[in-house]
């Protein structure tokens, strides 16, 4: 296939095909094409920052860091470093299971996702208030039963016991719970049942999630997805107690890269 | 003798001839396997265990391969294969490279992994399936295999085991790869050109060997054969981009015409003038980054001798007036904040657009997946924190219209881009 671009043409030649051209392109488009840059145009900057360095993340994580109130996208501003962390590197590595998220992330070193958790994680927004329920008393109070209780028959531990008292999550890798939309909660418990969602071994959600039946997981989502976030709600300093399950995301998290560290283990250097 | 049988006694040997033909095609070339070392003692491994600057070769010959790239499945330990590799013809998958008895290339000997790499057979002497890029690696020196050989060597054993390829019927079969390779394998060292320089002799044997660039660069037939530089047919296209022809040069040919530019690109992917994406930033991450610019330079000089002629003037359809129109407004709104209202990009961060090949190169698909699919340009030593790209979801009519006037803007002459070519791309 060739392409229909011209060799360079001498600027003579140039202007005589201009001149040909011209009035069959002004016939078909009286727009005004921007021209060739005949000197060199201004420079144009942008600011170095990550913020700008990561507009691509704000299409679908919004402008302050959530996508919409009732949407399916997650909020990820002022969730744990650690959390952010681990998620960009289960969807770059496979665990999680995103083709956009994979396509960004695909080719980057760990310090940089590092780095972008860092940012997400220090984003502090004003929450908006939640959408109406929607399910009815009797669903909103199972759900609440299970986030706040849990359920000894099903050996459900309670929400509480790991992502904290106000369900705001725990440093550094436990996710806060509220500000999140009942389909995206919805999702989760139904990608860690199938295998879609994994996390580092042992994978507790993956096995409570299966303890869960589906109207479980409707209930206690429809619940988390229409408490309104506490103001000032931060992640709890540190797990209030021992996680009910093993739990590899926990016991065990990402190491911190440092800067310089690149991101594949480099099976070769330069010869 | 009867008719009948006079017959079938020839078609009987013609069918042997035939077959004969085939394995002949399918054998000539191929040394006989060479026999095992006997059986080495301690000290005999000690004094022929490869030395340092041997490993330090073969690890620097698989980034050359980009070998890692299809021998590892997302997250998954580093050359222990496994990852599933897509065609027309069904999915492949790649092999386990590390040193395990069972699963990986524990067994094999030294010669029966040069034959695997030069000639396309497995241990057992079956034929491999040509995704595996042999028909490129025939090109490669012994004293290269045998330096990859000692860096597969010492990975360390991962037990994990290879799930059988799943192609379609016959396409798997040894049959059907016998005739593949009668077809399309030519096996043979790369010879040196003495009538050219050293720069072009190591580009051409990067280019055409380990680099195997021609394989997604070099268009396909539909047996999947080709891969050939300038070779014609339809260009591979890999999660719907496409490898643009690098003897073209008004595709990625376009990039060979400053080597300052093509080493920077290759080296950090990503320039004042271009940034890498798709299935490309792939193999920056994993191999060019890491390759010495004298080699990239290299393989630019190679390349550069095979530029095609550029074409002569195409005769334009006609632009829509309303099409370019909009796509000014759409790009002053989606696009000039970071790629400048001249199209002139922001130095370090967004790529100049005024002037891009991939804007105005005749096939538009890799200029719509851009827009779409957005994204980094690869993480590397030299661009470590890369600026990144939304993806811009915009309706099939407001794609055509601002690929339709990034293809006028600037000096730009490219056809324009329809609605159809848009739905087709997507």
């Amino acid at each position: 296939m060739r392409p229909p671009q011209r060799p360079p043409a001498p600027p003579a030649a140039r202007a005589l095909l201009a001149a040909l051209l011209l009035p069959a392109l002004a016939s078909a488009a009286p727009t005004t094409l921007p021209p060739a840059a005949t000197t060199a145009a201004a420079p144009h900057r942008v600011p170095d920052t990550l913020a700008q360095r990561l507009q691509p993340c704000m299409a679908c994580h919004g402008a302050e860091g959530r996508a919409s109130r009732d949407g399916y996208l997650p909020r990820i501003a002022g969730k744990p470093a650690g959390y952010l962390y681990q998620q960009l590197l289960n969807f770059r590595d496979g665990r999680r299971s995103n083709a956009t998220m994979a396509g960004f992330l695909a080719h980057q070193t760990d310090a940089y996702l590092y780095e972008m958790a860092q940012h997400f994680a220090a984003l502090e927004l004003p929450h908006a208030p939640p959408p109406p329920a929607r399910a009815d008393a009797a669903q909103l109070a199972r759900g609440e039963r299970l986030a706040r209780q849990g359920d000894p028959v099903r050996r459900l531990p309670a929400c509480t016991a790991c992502h904290g008292q106000t369900l705001a999550g725990a440093l550094p890798t436990v996710p806060g719970l509220l500000g999140l939309p009942r389909d995206y909660l919805v999702g989760q418990l139904g990608a860690w049942r199938t295998g879609m969602r994994r996390a580092i071994a042992p994978d507790c959600m993956a096995d409570l999630a299966r303890r869960m039946s589906p109207e479980d997981a409707s209930a206690v989502a429809a619940w988390l997805a229409a408490r309104p976030v506490p103001a000032g709600a931060r992640p709890e300093p540190a797990l209030p107690q021992p996680t009910p399950l093993p739990c590899g995301a926990v016991q065990t998290p990402a190491p911190i890269p440092s800067a310089a560290q690149p991101a594949r283990p480099a099976p070769g250097a330069g010869r | 003798m009867s008719r009948r049988l006079r017959l079938l006694g020839g078609a009987l040997a013609v069918l042997a001839a035939l077959t004969a033909l085939l394995a002949w095609l399918n054998l000539r070339g191929e040394p006989p396997l060479e026999p095992d070392p006997p059986a080495t003692s301690a000290a005999t491994s000690a004094a022929t265990a490869p030395d340092a600057a041997t490993l330090q070769r073969g690890a620097y010959l698989a980034r050359a391969g980009n070998c890692a790239a299809c021998h590892t499945a997302p997250g998954g330990a580093a050359y222990a294969g496994g990852r599933a590799l897509a065609t027309p013809f069904g999915t492949v998958y790649a092999g386990n490279l590390t040193p395990d008895a069972d699963t990986g290339l524990g067994r094999w000997s030294a010669a029966e992994f040069r034959r695997a790499l030069q000639h396309g057979r497995g241990r057992d002497g079956r034929l491999l399936v040509p995704a595996f890029p042999y028909t490129h690696f025939t090109l490669v020196s012994r004293a290269d295999a045998d330096a990859l050989w000692a860096h597969l060597r010492q990975l360390p054993p991962v037990r994990q085991a290879t799930p059988p390829h799943a192609l379609r019927w016959p396409y798997g079969t040894q049959p059907a790869l016998a005739v593949w390779r009668a077809l399309y394998f030519r096996p043979g060292r790369f010879e040196p050109d003495p009538r050219r320089d050293a720069a072009w002799n190591r580009g051409a044997y990067l280019v055409e060997g380990l680099g195997h660039c021609a394989a997604c660069h070099g268009g396909r037939d539909a047996l999947g054969g080709g891969g050939r530089l300038g070779g014609g047919g339809t260009p591979l296209a890999i999660d719907r981009w496409v490898a643009p022809p690098l003897t073209d040069p008004g595709a990625a040919g376009a990039r060979l015409q400053d080597l300052d530019d093509w080493v920077r690109l290759l080296q950090t992917g990503q320039t004042d003038r271009a940034a890498v994406q798709g299935p490309m930033a792939e193999v920056v991450a994993g191999s060019t980054q890491h390759l010495h610019p004298a080699d990239l330079r290299a393989m630019g000089v190679y390349l550069r001798s095979h530029l095609a002629p550029p074409a002569g003037p195409a005769r334009l359809p006609a632009r829509d007036a309303d099409a370019l129109a909009r796509g000014a407004r759409l790009y002053t709104r989606h696009c000039a904040d970071c790629h400048g209202a001249q199209g002139q990009g922001a130095a370090g961060a967004y790529p100049a657009l005024a002037g891009n090949p991939t804007v105005t190169m005749a096939d538009p698909r890799n200029l719509l997946r851009a827009i779409t699919a957005g994204g980094f340009a690869p993480g590397t030593a030299g661009n470590p924190r890369p600026y990144g790209m939304p993806a811009f979801d915009l309706p099939h009519a407001d794609l055509a219209a601002l690929a339709t006037w990034l293809r006028a803007a600037w000096g730009h002459d490219a056809p324009p881009v329809g609605e159809v070519q848009v739905l087709l791309a997507r």
